[in-house]
């Protein structure tokens, strides 16, 4: 008898699906749907070397198509997926038809979090997740140009770091007190808030946008609290959230992405989830997570490749996350949630230091910027849930792993 | 003339791959399906999972490495003192010949 299993999504997690699966000794048909027309691709890149110019699209492929010809999986490119029947075990694709599967990865991802104000779908409002939307703001990039930035978080700082650097004039409106706030320590924030400015970008917080103003094309960005800021185009970095309209439609248990068990098993045992669109139990955290990260959409789609195949791999992993941002690079690594402590090791001043959150004496998360030392030690730490003396810890001249 | 690299896999085959230049080794491993190298990151220099030995007649003909790369690799899986990150080598012409072993793991 063949099988057929099916991936919907060629993301980070769909494409490492189709690698895993392969190495892990699956010979039967395969096939990845992708709603996009381009060769599975690095998003990370959108808002930095590829949106600057450095990087051609090419250099964004994870794999070149010779990778699926001679691993025979079937890419079917730039159609979407208009209905998933679990009773028939099959899928509706848009210009393509009905494809059955014995089994179905889901790695849908995340869409962006869309602005619902007055003029939020005027001509000149971008949205940055896919390559379509980075090559639609690459046009508009020019020295000059007035830039308003909707969002203070990974997308919107990156993307305000590469239109200063191409000579843009950038403000940053960001609605919380401090850039960055879910993710990083105040101290944090206050360095990369203080590298902005030195690139001559403006960042305003507590700014609550109102509206978008402008005829056919944005204009300017209005706040409630009555400033307008000008602007010849605006980028809106204001979050994500995971796609589940298909895996809801076809009855699976949805909530705050598409629910999967360790085993990144959905409510249907045929079909398995994947990276950004989960929400999956973490035993380590001992709580649901719903994480947009490359590691994750990469070692999830790993691991339910693997239990496709009949094993039985628990997805447990130490999150990680980096940003880049003018010169500077931010590592993090493990969540910061349940810490009791923060132990800043060096002197920002220095553009070199990283923040320790400690539980009790558990090492549970920690930042590092322009540290790549802190940084690689903490992983093993945190994974190893090792533990420290907080107040060693905050000796920058003692390694982290002897801080003991 | 193309040059031309040779990887140790982690599987301890050896395969010899025509490079294109200006592109990192961490880029043509990928393309060439070199076993072994994950490089989860693409390339940005986070996760030191594209770490390579080179060949002791090289190391000194590779631009020496940034501290941001010095640091990932003091904890990469048995870092030694010809470790690199290969997507911190950039491909030129000059480096026809070039030889690097992949680790058996990388974290």
């Amino acid at each position: 008898m063949s099988e057929t299993i099916v991936i919907i999504g060629g993301g980070q997690a769909g494409a490492q699906a189709v690698d895993t699966l392969r190495r892990e000794g699956y010979a039967q048909r395969l096939v990845l749907i992708g709603s996009e027309p381009e060769l599975p691709y690095q998003r990370p890149p959108l808002s930095k070397k590829f949106l600057s110019g450095e990087l051609a699209q090419e250099r964004l492929w994870f794999r070149h198509r010779s990778f699926y010809d001679e691993h025979r999986a079937e890419l079917v490119l730039g159609k979407t997926v208009t209905s998933l029947d679990p009773a028939t075990r099959s899928v509706v694709v848009e210009d393509y038809g009905e494809l059955r599967y014995d089994r179905l990865l889901l790695c849908l991802g995340a869409s962006s979090r869309r602005l619902t104000c007055a003029g939020a779908d005027l001509v000149g409002v971008h949205y940055l997740r896919d390559l379509q939307e980075a090559n639609a703001l690459r046009a508009e990039i020019r020295p000059g140009a007035r830039v308003v930035i909707v969002g203070g978080g990974y997308i919107g700082l990156e993307t305000a770091a590469t239109c200063a650097k191409l000579g843009c004039s950038v403000k940053v409106l960001e609605m919380a007190d401090r850039i960055m706030n879910r993710v990083v320590a105040p101290v944090v924030s206050t360095f990369f808030a203080a590298e902005h400015a030195k690139h001559g970008v403006e960042i305003l917080v507590e700014a609550r946008v109102a509206a978008l103003a402008g005829r056919d094309r944005v204009e300017g960005v209005v706040c409630a609290d009555g400033t307008v800021h000008a602007a010849d185009f605006v980028v809106v970095g204001v979050g994500a959230e995971a796609r589940t309209d298909l895996a809801r439609a076809a009855g699976l248990a949805c909530d705050n992405g598409i629910v999967v068990d360790e085993f990144c098993r959905t409510s249907d045992p045929a079909i398995y989830a994947a990276g950004d669109c989960t929400n999956h139990p973490s035993p380590r955290y001992g709580r649901r997570l719903r994480l947009e990260s490359v590691d994750n959409a990469f070692e999830q789609a790993k691991a339910a490749s693997q239990n496709l195949l009949g094993g039985a791999v628990v997805h447990d992993r130490v999150p990680w996350f980096w940003s880049d941002q003018f010169d500077s690079k931010l590592l993090i690594v493990g969540l910061s949630q349940g810490a009791d402590r923060m132990v800043v090791r060096g002197d920002p001043a220095e553009r070199s230091f990283s923040v320790c959150h400690f539980a009790g004496r558990e090492l549970l998360a920690l930042e590092a910027i322009n540290h790549s030392k802190d940084y690689m030690a903490a992983r093993k730490l945190i994974a190893d849930r090792a533990t420290l003396d907080p107040d060693r810890a905050r000796d920058p001249s003692v390694p982290l792993k002897e801080a003991t | 003339m193309t040059p031309r690299v040779r990887f140790v896999q982690a599987d301890g085959r050896e395969r010899e791959v025509e490079t294109p230049v200006g592109i990192s080794l961490m880029e043509i491993a990928k393309q060439r399906g070199i076993v072994g190298i994950v490089a989860q990151c693409g390339g940005a220099c986070a996760c030191a999972t594209c770490h390579v030995y080179v060949d002791r007649a090289w190391t000194q003909q590779l631009p020496p490495p940034e501290d941001m790369e010095v640091g990932m690799l003091e904890s990469a899986w048995e870092p030694r003192d010809n470790s690199r990150l290969s997507c911190q080598i950039t491909m030129t012409a000059a480096l026809d010949g070039l030889r690097v072993t992949v680790p058996a793991r990388q974290v």
